[in-house]
């Protein structure tokens, strides 16, 4: 973060701490890393329910660390065929999803990014009323079945193909660029559209990172487009099938109320942890890798261009 | 693509064509999507003016006129919905909105810099799961038999609580949940509007004879205020807009009072029973009553001298 500069400087500022300094220091990061605590804690629980025995997790044994270690449940999330093939439809959708958006993107955001381009602003405009005024759903729904795209995968795909947001963001990295490249390239003989291709995107590794990254994760997480549009079980996308799964214990807590509770319900306790924690995991092992981006691209998000 | 450039000079604007014809031709599929996608379910919006029937399609079925928005007063479900998304939007604004600003003055007072690396990683990281993974593991840790917030209470000599199935509880559950998943996240923003306070100013203060709680209050607070301001107003311009994730992830059949929003409606009515005219009604009354807001706030955020949100 930019936050290094000030704090290197003030530093050298605040050298002799006072008795305030340190009872403020002392109260701030503990609390700090009790909230912190809090934030992660409950995927640790889950984690760690994942590898417990289901008595273990009946008794309330289970905090952050498995009791009565066991694969079990795991190896029935892994073995389960439709676990498997909702987990393809998603890693499918991610992977060309992402792409698609990327490409979409990248050629709304460029011509946008040309202060020297005639209608420019005719068509921000046209793209940011989209943003603030909306069909809704059914409206949303009838289109989307009148294109024939229900039950298809591509019904999760090119619905979103754009977002106008992550355009701006776009846009306004590209804006960024100094002008000067673009003329030096275009005395060398250099098109719009290679110089698009041959310098502009080298360029924007970074910025293409981040919104990759937003695009990818809403792919990866994305619900309620899959049960609006999608019927066949075959074409579920994960987090519809971790829903199912969970929808169980949904079940439990309302019988829980009325005191109808069986054993029949035990079953399940370290399946649902089980099933969490392998929607959660693909996230889990990107997430140190793209951190050092998206803090980046969320703050260049936040300045409008 | 610019119309009114057409009729009154040809001539420039044909050369302009010519000269950059290729950036034109980039920007088709993007003007051809938001057509498709976003002004085409504007004009399906005549739906709710409409006795909608499948077989006749849209523009063959017979006009109602203001029907369906009668009758959409008329129904007791309408007012509790819009009662509870209100509640629960009050709500999380409440007890959502200060949080990421409290959480950022604590983080910017931190020194140890692996400290703050560590703690901010973590702190984001609810904000990448999705409702589902999320509301399961909400009702996994509330869990009257077997989850730990129970477990302690029972320790502590406390009676269990059955979170999600009391109507006061599940509220709160809600709230909290939503707190948790976009706190940490919500810090970015005024972490980064802190960076660009002078660090002249904490000097000045120091010299001065301020503690540390002084400068906060009367150098970061003050610095970040404007992006508090926008901020604010932002939210207060998405009040009936609700995402659907989090209600429908968190929602049971035990809490429908309270839980049924706008957007939940709108698909367990409209969608699930096909009650379509009457659905896109209520869903045109929530997107005319956010534009207003949203446009409102951006007045009002330009009024109080801020630079507005576009």
């Amino acid at each position: 973060m930019t936050q290094t500069n000030v704090q290197t400087r003030s530093r050298s500022f605040f050298r002799k701490y006072t008795t305030g300094d340190i009872i403020f220091n002392v109260i701030n990061y503990g609390m700090l890393a009790l909230i912190t605590f809090a934030c992660v804690f409950p995927f640790l629980n889950s984690l760690a329910n994942a590898f417990s025995s289901n008595h273990a997790i009946q008794t309330g044994a289970v905090t952050i660390f498995p009791v009565d270690w066991q694969w079990d449940a795991m190896k029935t999330v892994l073995g389960d065929e439709q676990v498997i093939r909702s987990l393809l439809v998603t890693v499918f959708i991610t992977v060309v999803g992402t792409l698609l958006n990327l490409l979409f993107t990248v050629i709304t955001a460029y011509p946008l990014s040309r202060r020297d381009l005639k209608g420019r602003t005719f068509f921000m405009n046209y793209m940011i009323i989209t943003m603030l005024f909306g069909g809704g759903l059914i409206p949303f729904f009838l289109l989307v079945k009148a294109l024939g795209l229900l039950d298809s995968i591509w019904s999760l795909i090119i619905p979103g193909l754009i977002s106008s947001f992550n355009v701006i963001i776009m846009k306004t990295f590209l804006q960024n660029i100094p002008d000067e490249l673009r003329e030096a390239a275009v005395v060398d003989g250099c098109g719009n559209i290679r110089y698009l291709i041959r310098i502009l995107l080298p360029l924007s590794g970074a910025s293409l990172a981040t919104i990759g990254l937003f695009y990818a994760v809403g792919h990866w997480n994305s619900y309620f487009n899959a049960v609006l549009f999608i019927n066949d079980p075959d074409y579920y996308p994960l987090q519809v099938k971790l829903r199912n799964i969970l929808l169980l214990a949904q079940m439990d807590t309302s019988l829980e109320t009325l005191q109808q509770q069986n054993d029949l319900q035990i079953i399940a306790e370290s399946l649902k942890a089980a099933t969490v924690v392998f929607a959660t995991l693909p996230i889990l092992i990107v997430y140190p890798f793209l951190q050092k981006y998206f803090v980046k691209g969320a703050m260049l998000g936040s300045i409008k261009g | 693509m610019d119309k009114a450039e057409v009729h009154v000079k040809l001539g420039p604007f044909r050369k302009e064509i010519k000269k950059n014809y290729d950036l034109y031709l980039l920007l088709v599929p993007g003007f051809l999507f938001f057509l498709i996608f976003s002004y085409i379910p504007m004009g399906g919006l005549i739906i709710a003016f409409k006795d909608y029937n499948i077989f006749k399609g849209i523009f063959a079925s017979d006009w109602v006129g203001l029907d369906h928005f009668k009758e959409m007063l008329d129904i007791p479900a309408f007012w509790q919905m819009i009662r509870n998304t209100l509640t629960l939007n009050v709500l999380s604004l409440v007890i959502g909105f200060p949080a990421p600003i409290i959480l950022a003055l604590m983080l910017n007072e931190v020194r140890a810099k692996y400290f703050k690396k560590i703690s901010q990683s973590l702190l984001y990281l609810p904000h990448f799961m999705s409702w589902i993974v999320l509301g399961g593991i909400v009702y996994n840790l509330l869990s009257p038999e077997n989850g730990v917030v129970n477990e302690i209470m029972r320790q502590i000599g406390l009676p269990e609580i059955y979170f999600m199935v009391d109507k006061v509880w599940w509220i709160v559950a809600y709230t909290f949940s939503g707190v948790w998943a976009a706190a940490g996240w919500g810090t970015i923003i005024y972490l980064a509007a802190m960076t660009a306070i002078d660090p002249h100013l904490y000097e000045a203060a120091v010299i001065d004879g301020a503690g540390r709680f002084r400068k906060i209050w009367n150098i970061t607070l003050p610095g970040i205020m404007s992006t508090i301001v926008v901020l604010l107003i932002l939210n207060i311009g998405h009040m009936v807009s609700i995402g659907i994730e989090q209600p429908l992830a968190l929602t049971n059949p035990v809490v429908t009072d309270v839980s049924e929003v706008i957007s939940t409606y709108i698909y367990s009515v409209g969608i699930k029973q096909g009650e379509f005219g009457l659905t896109t009604a209520v869903g045109m009354v929530q997107s005319v009553i956010n534009l207003i807001l949203v446009l409102g706030a951006n007045y009002t955020a330009k009024r109080l001298g801020n630079e507005g949100i576009w």
